[in-house]
């Protein structure tokens, strides 16, 4: 693998040749790393998932492993939310940057030793960091519940995973830089950024009073806008292109979406604080911010569809287009949803309530995940030099997360809205008791959400061991498709 | 654009500018992050007071159970919600109530009603034991789980106990045993009857309007 991988590669556009050994030395130096990230990220994935669907439940059946202490809403609720956000979400994200960020820089991964015993790291800490919100070690700090005695090597686990990306970086060989690659420099280094100054103002040295609440704002929405969302959209503008053999729409736009979203997504999560304990500056940053995020979200939005327009049925063929581009459309709703509701007026009735969690879902399963999905599916024949086993049991997975996404996410926007209203109406609605009953169809509702994405979940798991375990056939096969007549095969490496 | 270190550079600087603009900013603003006590001329009082010990260590409580989930501690200011009007408070909350809180959880979901004055509205230990014993019993209809798990059925031993909470509903004890709370949950019941700002703010306007 030396001999080739020490020249630099030419012109990638002319010698196929050379790009194709480059790119098997390449997947064999991230073979491991990346399916260990994404096998642990995927087991979170089911954990964190059975998780949610007890916390569903429990909200509107109590009794529900009532007398369960370390199950108890207010620690099975949190305990789901960080094995969902740090062990699927930062395991499967880094799996896709590392393997993303070798393909466009055409380099490899040196030491991947290195990398694994951090994410094993990593993993052992999530691990004991959600048991420790089970047993009672919760900070209560929003998306930071983990105990103070695993965070400083979750930090030191993610730095020496996170690094490895910017390495690879660094050592490109092709001198062009792709707009993917920026946004996954941004993430990467986002991360640490934020997670040191919100356990360090929040937990080891706290901060006075609502300052506490502004920085966990700060917090959440930066891991949302300049961590997940970034990673998402690497993913969208490498995979849709690539699959469809057809460049970006429009490069410049790329660029402008990402420049705009770095400069404001940091600000945009004080409009959540509308009506609260803070100086109203703050919150009127958030609003001004909130709305400006319009601009990278219709760009994107509006890139992404004129590079699908015109394959929608090739779209449709291809499970990893068929989840990026889900993950895409709800990308462009959470975004515009997101971007009205901090709006004053409508921010008023939407605060507080379960719709605040529906816009979180729409954005983390429906865009992030779905995203991850289907990078995945792209991902793994490829490190395995296997083709998947069953496309229907793909199609089963797609079908059961979209209908869940979309059962969990209608159930708290309609839920949501008609809480917030009653809430502010006390007129009408003068007892609390009277709301809370009102919302209980549509917590039955989104336990029946919640019921299909965990079938979903397990469709993906048993796609990914069954692949894994799968005898190598030897020789080349086609891509796995929904329809195998589609035209579609001719590009998909 | 090529240019690794630019590009670098480009995003350290918007990250910098939120972290100046809103971390550090705020927490060194001496009417934010380095605010005082109100010191009350009329009264010579310093408000708000610092927090009774029990009901120190009932926020830790508080805080593992995960009360927060469910939970806000604020009162939005009028004309942004109807939190007044709903009597969870007689004026809206402003960043100096917060400041003898070892941790503030003012929280974002309200599945169950705000506690921001709930030391104010409820003043009576035995409803909150109650409360967190069996939820049904004051609010038929709660979806608030039971921390029956903090308390105790034990048998009635000669005179009942001093921490006994009388229970009615589904979840009495038999004849002969009694509910007795733990250290915990009289610590959490402390720290809900210490949920109030019976004090007026400048900054908050008065109380009486």
């Amino acid at each position: 693998m030396s001999d080739t991988s020490n020249q630099p590669t030419a012109d990638p556009k002319v010698s196929g040749a050379t790009e194709g050994v480059g790119r098997s030395a390449i997947d064999q130096s991230i073979r491991i790393p990346v399916l260990v990230l994404a096998g642990a990220g995927l087991l979170w994935l089911v954990w964190g998932t059975v998780l949610a669907l007890i916390a569903s439940f429990k909200l509107h059946t109590p009794g529900f492993f009532g007398e369960i202490e370390w199950l108890t809403y207010g620690r099975v609720m949190p305990a789901s939310v960080n094995a969902l956000v740090y062990g699927w979400g930062v395991n499967a994200a880094l799996a896709v940057t590392i393997w993303l960020m070798a393909r466009l820089s055409r380099s490899e991964l040196r030491h991947g030793g290195i990398l694994i015993t951090a994410a094993i790291f990593w993993n052992a800490g999530v691990d004991v960091g959600h048991w420790g919100i089970l047993i009672g070690y919760s900070t209560s700090v929003e998306w930071l519940e983990m105990p103070a005695y695993v965070t400083p090597l979750l930090l030191v686990a993610y730095i020496m995973m996170g690094v490895w990306g910017v390495l690879v970086f660094r050592y490109r060989r092709n001198p062009h830089t792709y707009v993917s690659q920026w946004f996954l420099l941004a993430a990467l280094f986002s991360f640490p950024w934020i997670y040191s100054v919100a356990q360090i103002m929040l937990v080891f040295a706290p901060v006075r009073g609502t300052v506490q609440a502004v920085i966990n704002a700060w917090y959440v929405q930066n891991l949302i806008w300049l961590w997940f969302t970034p990673i998402g959209l690497a993913a969208a503008y490498y995979f849709i292109p690539k699959v469809l053999g057809r460049p970006i729409h429009s490069y410049p736009q790329a660029v402008l979406a990402f420049w705009s979203l770095i400069v404001v997504a940091g600000w945009s999560g004080m409009a959540r604080l509308v009506g609260g304990p803070v100086p109203a500056w703050i919150i009127s940053s958030g609003v001004v911010t909130g709305i400006l995020l319009l601009i990278p979200i219709v760009i994107t939005a509006i890139n992404l569809h004129m590079t699908v327009m015109g394959n929608v049925r090739e779209v449709w063929n291809s499970p990893t287009l068929r989840f990026v581009v889900f993950g895409g459309i709800a990308f462009t709703a959470a975004g515009l949803i997101g971007s009205i509701t901090s709006l004053r007026t409508l921010g008023v009735t939407t605060q507080l309530t379960h719709f605040t969690s529906g816009l979180t879902h729409l954005g983390f399963y429906g865009f992030f995940t779905m995203v991850m999905f289907g990078s995945l599916y792209f991902v793994v024949p490829r490190l395995l030099d296997k083709e998947w086993p069953s496309a229907s049991l793909i199609s089963l997975h797609f079908w059961c997360c979209a209908l869940g996404t979309a059962i969990v996410v209608g159930s708290l926007f309609i839920g949501g809205i008609n809480q917030g209203l009653q809430m502010n109406d006390a007129g009408a609605y003068p007892e609390f008791i009277d709301i809370v009953r009102n919302t209980l169809p549509y917590l039955l509702s989104r336990t029946v959400g919640v019921i299909l994405i965990t079938l979903g979940q397990l469709a993906f798991f048993t796609s990914f061991v069954w692949i894994l375990l799968r005898p190598r056939t030897g020789k080349v096969t086609d891509p796995t498709l929904f329809d195998s007549s589609s035209a579609l095969k001719s590009f998909a490496p | 654009m090529n240019n690794g270190p630019l590009i670098f550079f480009g995003i350290f600087l918007s990250l910098a500018l939120s972290w100046l603009g809103l971390v550090v900013a705020n927490n060194v603003d001496a009417d934010f992050g380095g605010l005082g006590p109100h010191m009350d001329e009329a009264t010579g009082m310093t408000v708000p007071a610092q927090m009774p010990g029990l009901a120190r260590q009932g926020l830790r409580v508080y805080q593992d159970l995960g009360c927060a989930t469910c939970h806000t501690q604020q009162v939005r200011r009028e004309g942004f919600g109807a939190d007044v009007e709903r009597g969870w408070g007689s004026r809206q909350s402003v960043a100096r109530d917060y400041i003898q809180q070892s941790r503030v959880m003012i929280g974002s979901l309200r599945i169950g009603p705000d506690l921001m004055n709930v030391g104010e509205r409820i003043p009576l230990p035995e409803w909150h034991h109650q409360h967190l014993y069996d939820p049904q019993v004051n609010t038929p209809g709660s979806i608030m789980p039971s921390h029956a798990f903090l308390y105790e059925i034990r048998k009635v031993k000669g005179t009942p106990s001093p921490n006994r909470v009388p229970v009615r509903g589904e979840r009495a004890p038999p004849d002969g045993y009694e509910v007795v709370s733990s250290y915990r949950s009289q610590a959490l019941v402390a720290y809900m009857l210490s949920l109030k700002t019976p004090y007026d703010l400048p900054e908050a306007g008065s109380s009486d309007e």
